[in-house]
This record gives C-alpha cells, sequence and structure tokens, in this order.
C-alpha cells in the first residue's frame, strides 16, 4: 500500500526526522491563508498522488506570494497528472501539500528496501539526491553506499554515523544526520513498511538535514495490525477495478489488452497471460481468484471483468485440485445465469474429474468454446476476436 | 530415500482442529502421509481424526517422535507457530498460510540463525503448495493423483503451475521424485538453491524442472549454482512474459524491480547458465522429455 508524501512526511517527522513547515489543503480558498499561516516568503505547491517524478509532470509549483499560492493550487486541484510511472490514464489531484521553500545547499538519497537476496533490511543511500534510485545505480554506481540492518538488534548508532560520513556530512552535522537515518529505519521496522524513500534528504543552507520529498509504502498483509495506516489508504488513486477486486479478495492487475482472464493461481495465471502474448494476443488483465475457485469468487470474477469495456474475448483457465472439475464447472454456471456475458467465452479446465467437469459445461445453457490445453485455450480466445 | 520427506516421515499439523488443518490432515491421511497427531494450543489431551492433540510443539514431538509439520494457522501466528517448530527439534515444516508479513518472515530467519546447520529445520514457504514424494508422502494441499511417481525433481513458486507441470507430465508417462512449492512470498524459507541443492545428491532424481516467475534473485541464484556446482540438468520455465514492470501480480514476490528480474532477462541469464528452457508453459512436459531422452 502506498500512501502520500505529506503522510509520510508526518510519520517520518514522529520518528525524529525534521521536515520543513507545511500543511495540506483541499480547495484554493484555504490555500493562501494556510501559505501564511506556515509563513516565510516562498513557498511550494506540491500536487499529491501516488507517484514519483511530479515535478517534471508540472505537479510542482513554486510560489512568491500567498495569492501564488492559492492560484497555483486552483491550477492543479481536480487535474490528472500524467508521470512516467502512472501510465496514459494519470492520477487525479484531490489534496495539495503546501510547503515553504527549502534553500538547498546539498541533495542526498536515502533508502530503505527489503533486499531480497540477503533477506534482510538495507539502508541505501547516495550523494546524488534527486535521481531516480535506478538512474543513481545507472549513472554513478560508485556513490551508492548500503548497510544492512541486524533484525534482532535494529541500526545500530554506528551504522547510521558510518552512513553519515560515506555522505561526505560535515562533523557538525553527523549527529543530526545519523538520528534521521535512525528515525527513518525505526519507522521501516515499526510500520511494518516495505520501502521508505527520503528523496532528496537535503542539507540546507542554514544547516538544517531537512526530509523534502517522502515516498512510504506498507506491507498489506500486515495491514491487520497496523490501524493507523491502512486509515491512510486514498482509493482515489488506485484503478477502480483493482479497488473493487481488492475489496473482495481477489488478485487483479488491469492491463492494456481485450482478453480477460480468469485463473486460479498466480503463477497459473501469469502464465496464461504469456500463452495469450505467444498466441498474438493482449490480456486485458491478470486476474488470480485463488487456488481454490470458489464459485463465489467466480462470480465476483466475472462481475469484474464484464465492467471492463476493453474486454472482447474471455478466457477462464481452471487447474482444479482438490476442489474439483465438475465442482468449479457447477460454479461457472451457476455464475453465468446471474451474468449477463457479451463477448465470446473460451473455458479450459483441467485436473481433477476434468471429463465430468466438461459434461456439466456441455449439458449447461452456456454459450461458450471448450479448450483442452494452455495452448488451446490461447489460440482459441485470440481466434474468437475476429 | 526421498529428497526432503520419506514414506514413513512422522508428521504434525499445527493448526490441527481449524477447518482447514482438519480438511488437509484427511486429505494427507488418505494419501498415505502418516500423520502422528496434531497441535492446537488449549486442545491438548483431545483426539482429533483418532490422533492425539496435544497444547505444544514440543510436546507433541517427545510423544510421537515428529520429524516434520505443517502449518494451518492464521497469517497472523504463523511466524510464532514457525518458530515453535523450529526449536521443538522440527526437521522439515511446511508453511501453507498467503499473508505473512514480510518483517515476520526475516524474523524467523533471524531466528532460525540460532541452530547450527545440522539442526536447523528446512522451512518451505510461505504461500505454497507444500511437498509431495509421490507414492511416498504428501506434506501439502497439492491433489495427489496427479503426481505419478518417477525421476525428475520438480521446484514451483507457483502452486497450480506446478500441478500443470506435474499433469503434463503425467500424460507424457514421466513421473515425479519429488515436488516442492517454495511458495510466492518476497522472502521464504527455502530458495531454489536450496532445494536443487538437495536434489543434485539425491539418488532418487535423475533431473529437475524449475519453475519460476518474475521478481526476485533466487531462479538466477539458482541456474548459478546448478552451473558451477551440478551435473543433472536442469530445466527451467519462468512465468510473467507480459507482467508489467512495478506491479505485483499476485504473488506478493511477483514484482520487477531491479534488473535481471523480467522473465526475459532471466530466461537469459538461465541459458547462459546451461538451463533448458521450456519454450511456453504448455510444453514443459515436452521440454523435460527431450532432456530426459538425452542422458
Amino acid at each position: 500500500m502506498d500512501i502520500h508524501e505529506y503522510q509520510a512526511k508526518e510519520i517520518l517527522a514522529s520518528f525524529g526526522v525534521t521536515i520543513p513547515r507545511g500543511g495540506i489543503v483541499y480547495s484554493p480558498e484555504t490555500a493562501e491563508n494556510k501559505a501564511r499561516e506556515i509563513g516565510g516568503s516562498k513557498w511550494v505547491v506540491k500536487a499529491q498522488i501516488h507517484s514519483g517524478a511530479r515535478g517534471k509532470a508540472g505537479g510542482v509549483i513554486v510560489c512568491n506570494s500567498p495569492l501564488e499560492v492559492a492560484q497555483a493550487t486552483d491550477k492543479l486541484l481536480g487535474k490528472k497528472l500524467v508521470t512516467n510511472q502512472t501510465g496514459p490514464e494519470g492520477k487525479i489531484v484531490n489534496r495539495i501539500y503546501i510547503e515553504e521553500a527549502t534553500d538547498i545547499e546539498k541533495e542526498l538519497y536515502l533508502g530503505l528496501v527489503f533486499d531480497r537476496s540477503s533477506e534482510s533490511i538495507m539502508v541505501v543511500a547516495s550523494t546524488e539526491g534527486g535521481m531516480s534510485v535506478e538512474e543513481i545505480a545507472k549513472e554513478k554506481p560508485d556513490s551508492i553506499i548500503r548497510s544492512k540492518i541486524e533484525v534482532a538488534v535494529g541500526i545500530q548508532n554506528f551504522q547510521a554515523r558510518e552512513l553519515a560520513f560515506g555522505l561526505g556530512i560535515e562533523p557538525e552535522l553527523i549527529r543530526r544526520a545519523s538520528e534521521t537515518i535512525i528515525g527513518c529505519a525505526k519507522a521501516f521496522s515499526e510500520l511494518d513498511a516495505t520501502m521508505v524513500e527520503v528523496n532528496p534528504l537535503v542539507i540546507s543552507k542554514q544547516k538544517q538535514i531537512l526530509a523534502l520529498d517522502c515516498k512510504m509504502s506498507f506491507d498489506n498483509n500486515a495491514m491487520f495490525r497496523r490501524d493507523k495506516v491502512s486509515e491512510l489508504r486514498d482509493k482515489t488513486q488506485e484503478d477502480e477495478k483493482e479497488v473493487y477486486a481488492s475489496d473482495r479478495g481477489l488478485n487483479y492487475v488491469s492491463l492494456d489488452g481485450n482478453i480477460g482472464n480468469i485463473i486460479n493461481g498466480a503463477g497459473l495465471a501469469m502464465a496464461s497471460m504469456d500463452m495469450i502474448k505467444l498466441a498474438g494476443g493482449e490480456p486485458a488483465n491478470f486476474l488470480d481468484v485463488g487456488g481454490g475457485a470458489t464459485p463465489e469468487k467466480i462470480v465476483k470474477a466475472f462481475r469484474l471483468i464484464t465492467m471492463d469495456k476493453k474486454v472482447k474475448v474471455i478466457l477462464v483457465n481452471i487447474f482444479a485440485g482438490i476442489n474439483r472439475c465438475d465442482w468449479v464447472a457447477e460454479g461457472i454456471v451457476q455464475a453465468l445465469e446471474k451474468i449477463e456475458i457479451k463477448v465470446p467465452l473460451v473455458i479450459r479446465l483441467a485436473g481433477t474429474n476434468v471429463e465430468k467437469g466438461n459434461k456439466i459445461l456441455q449439458e449447461s445453457e452456456l454459450n461458450y468454446i471448450e479448450a483442452n490445453t494452455l495452448e488451446d485455450a490461447a489460440n482459441k480466445a485470440v481466434a474468437a476476436l475476429k | 530415500m526421498a529428497v526432503i520427506i520419506e514414506k514413513n516421515t512422522k508428521i504434525l499439523i499445527q493448526g490441527f482442529t481449524g477447518k482447514m488443518g482438519t480438511f488437509h490432515a484427511e486429505e494427507m491421511i488418505k494419501y498415505g502421509s502418516n500423520v502422528v497427531g496434531g497441535v492446537t494450543p488449549g486442545k491438548g489431551g483431545q483426539k482429533h481424526l483418532d490422533r492425539p492433540v496435544f497444547n505444544t510443539v514440543k510436546e507433541a514431538v517427545k510423544n510421537t517422535g515428529a520429524t516434520a509439520s505443517i502449518l494451518f494457522v492464521p497469517p497472523a501466528f504463523a511466524a510464532d507457530s514457525a518458530m515453535e517448530a523450529a526449536d521443538a527439534g522440527i526437521k522439515t515444516c511446511v508453511a501453507i498460510v498467503d499473508g505473512i508479513p514480510s518483517h515476520d518472515m526475516i524474523r524467523i530467519k533471524r531466528y532460525m540463525k540460532r541452530y547450527s546447520k545440522s539442526d536447523k529445520m528446512t522451512l518451505v514457504g510461505p504461500n505454497c503448495a507444500g511437498i509431495i514424494s509421490p507414492g511416498k508422502s504428501m506434506l501439502g494441499i497439492m491433489p495427489g493423483h496427479i503426481y505419478k511417481e518417477g525421476r525428475v525433481g520438480i521446484i514451483s513458486r507457483s502452486g497450480t503451475l506446478g500441478y500443470e507441470a506435474a499433469q503434463q507430465m503425467k500424460n507424457l508417462n514421466i513421473g515425479i521424485s519429488t515436488s516442492v512449492g517454495i511458495g510466492g512470498d518476497p522472502i521464504n524459507g527455502s530458495s531454489f538453491r536450496d532445494i536443487i541443492e538437495k536434489f543434485e545428491t539425491d539418488d532418487e532424481t535423475d533431473a529437475i524442472l524449475m519453475i519460476g516467475e518474475i521478481g526476485g534473485p533466487q531462479e538466477v541464484a539458482a541456474g548459478e549454482f546448478a552451473k558451477e556446482n551440478m551435473k543433472k540438468p536442469v530445466i527451467g520455465y519462468i512465468a510473467g512474459l507480459t507482467a508489467p514492470k512495478g506491479r505485483v501480480m499476485g504473488h506478493a514476490g511477483a514484482i520487477v524491480s531491479a534488473y535481471g528480474e523480467s522473465a526475459i532477462e532471466k530466461v537469459e541469464i538461465l541459458k547462459e547458465c546451461g538451463v533448458t528452457i521450456s519454450k511456453n508453459p504448455s510444453v514443459m512436459g515436452e521440454t523435460v522429455k527431450s532432456v530426459l531422452e538425452k542422458i
């Protein structure tokens, strides 16, 4: 789960990280006052969407008066911002963060992630702040320094110090820099985060160490014990169909093609999408109804797929194990009594009792195309497009 | 002897009396697995499926001599249960459960460092189908009848894609020595490399089919291990050719976030390591067959 920049900043501030003064507004009317309240003579108006690279997309505006702040807020609110991370449809701006401008002396990079190779939490830092971590890795790989956190004891002072010295921070600021790094590490560990990124972490001309832009992501699997974090979810930043799916226990990712998929198991779903591509088609989605493929999940899956207007063919591929094919077939028949399908439907069943399952489908009123193998299913789905 | 479990391996069910635990314990017993009892804290002393229930894993191990366990506990308690198994001297523990927080997985792995290599439990999963040695024992939730006895080892992240492979192989009359589902989570108990290494020394396995997917470094690590250390042929398939970068594809671990993690990149690297690649998921069985014919 992703959260907004301002939410991440509030969290990190509560862990002792210094952030510039700022405040959130939802309307241009309140923006002018908010700017006065924050004080200073220069402000940055920042569109809050779940994406990086907002600056390049025009989502960050520097203003020199409270009036300009109001105008910038007016310009951004309600707008769809398209960045290199949002996809062509962009993301809607419903919240604006107004922040006092910072006199930047130096921009650094600080990130924390799970490192899957060492299976530990890794702190990654670089002197090349402001660029994405991918760009840094490509263009200035030597600037990257890393430190592995031992989960049994958490980050140690010396580790934070080593990182701070490694970033070339001057001695009188080392203590503050270490506290910042430790704060980020604690937030990561204590809140079930999967990513904390402060980019840039800046040293201001006034010799403050400030988190200028922040991103945090959290482990969806841990939300049962993170009530406060889960309240920060902003569904307006997620794909409508994906929200519908996740609220109903389905794993769904919206894609650009026109062959809708209903599959049980994530691996089999990816493999089926691959087969569609190899057969010359494009999948409209990834959809995993879970290994069990219960009738309830199948009904929900058909509802979801029929919401997608791009879909011109539906491909159902279920490998039934302990849940037998006959039971899955009955589920499909029942689902399609409730939901009308206007596009060709290809069904491939495999596994336990496959003959019985296919017989139930054949004897039903269902108008569908039967397929036997993964390849056969993909070929028939692509052929049905014509 | 089979690679991880044997015919007589004594098995405990953790979360025995729950709905999931009961259902799959029955399936395992029907398959012929030697289920000797289970653990449900607070229900010790009762009988369930004609087998004793214990309050703690230690007590269960002491009374039954169990060396393997399988977890059917909710995600919030799974880490605790896995560590309890490790501490009670269980040698192989399969965590079926989907939804264990990554921070908990890191804690489990750290906790297990307290044991010497010879005493360390093999944790398989979470979010996996488990282990089956056809004709011997099933420590998992797979449909046992689709696995034919034979001499090919399977390692798969995905459950149903592993079933697909087993079925394709059965249709071609190819049998399986052991199939291990390692699960779709970013941090898991056993990696591809951990299991492939066990297969290399297993005298009942002639070749290994590795079914991977996008995300993470494990498939490549296993390929590099195979190149340096293995004599047995390895066949591979990587799912997720069409997966967009930066999106989680169902499995929490199926996300491309670095170089070498996309399906195309993994396939290229595995080819360089001498792994025979199944060109699509419909020909996993045929690819295994063609490799076996060359041995």
